[in-house]
């Protein structure tokens, strides 16, 4: 029980705030929404504080509780995903840049191989493209790509709190992963044009 | 056949739910002649694996060099 004093520090590390802000602000695209999701996350979570006997497993609950507001948060505001701006920010610009009208890689747009993308992963510098392509998301798509990708929700979830159809959700996560892909091709492994 | 439009959105819907067999042996057969689908299709797990480990770098220490104790 005491555990808890030694630990107060880091319970409230700025760093642990910065990170939950970082990966809520990615989602909400809201800064204020950001905020108001990490600041309940951290006060549910503190009410439970005293069963934690280390920093990590803090960490994850925090971050698990985070994920359930953000979730909330989205719910709340579901005008930010309605059918017409899906059709607004999520049109098929790229997939038409991307296809020839018989539906064929456009030859400079084919995907090449990527070379070890596992040893990027040691380095920040990746981290930090990698979070650039996913800024670049169109908001619906992004939101739905970490809603199924990040938190780790499965499709019919995702469809309930976002109010939105199978098809839809199928159309938003390709899109997603086509821009991303694209992206991460043309930063990371610098070949190729780049379009972005 | 396949158009590579369609079988990319194949490859993705595949991380949902399990697809079909029609839908199986035509993907096959399509990423059999088609290189920019067949990396495609390598490269789906690799992004969704990255954002998997983007999300652990955030909840886990890596980048953390704060004061711990």
């Amino acid at each position: 029980m005491d555990q808890r004093h030694n630990q107060e520090q880091p319970l409230l590390s700025e760093e642990l705030r910065r990170q939950m802000l970082r990966f809520a602000t990615l989602q909400l695209k809201d800064a204020a929404l950001a905020e108001d999701a990490v600041q309940e996350a951290l006060l549910g979570a503190f009410k439970y504080a005293d069963s934690f006997t280390g920093r990590a497993a803090y960490k994850n609950w925090v971050f698990a509780i985070l994920k359930h507001k953000i979730v909330d948060v989205i719910r709340k505001n579901q005008r930010l995903v309605t059918v017409t701006s899906l059709g607004a920010d999520d049109s098929n610009d790229l997939e038409e840049q991307l296809f020839n009208r018989f539906g064929m890689w456009h030859k400079q747009e084919r995907p090449v191989e990527w070379s070890a993308p596992e040893s990027s992963q040691e380095d920040d510098e990746f981290w930090t493209l990698f979070e650039l392509c996913l800024d670049k998301l169109p908001p619906n798509q992004g939101r739905t790509f970490m809603m199924r990708e990040f938190v780790g929700l499965e499709s019919p979830e995702i469809c309930r709190e976002l109010n939105l159809t199978v098809s839809n959700l199928n159309v938003l996560l390709y899109r997603a992963r086509l821009r991303l892909r694209e992206c991460l091709e043309n930063t990371w492994q610098q070949q190729g044009d780049c379009t972005c | 056949m396949l158009s590579c439009h369609k079988a990319t959105q194949l490859m993705s819907e595949s991380q949902e739910r399990p697809l079909g067999t029609g839908e199986k042996l035509s993907l096959a057969l399509h990423t059999m002649m088609c290189k920019g689908c067949r990396n495609f299709e390598r490269q789906l797990p690799v992004i969704r694996s990255l954002a998997r480990t983007y999300v652990a770098r955030s909840d886990d220490d890596k980048t953390d060099t704060g004061p711990s104790r």
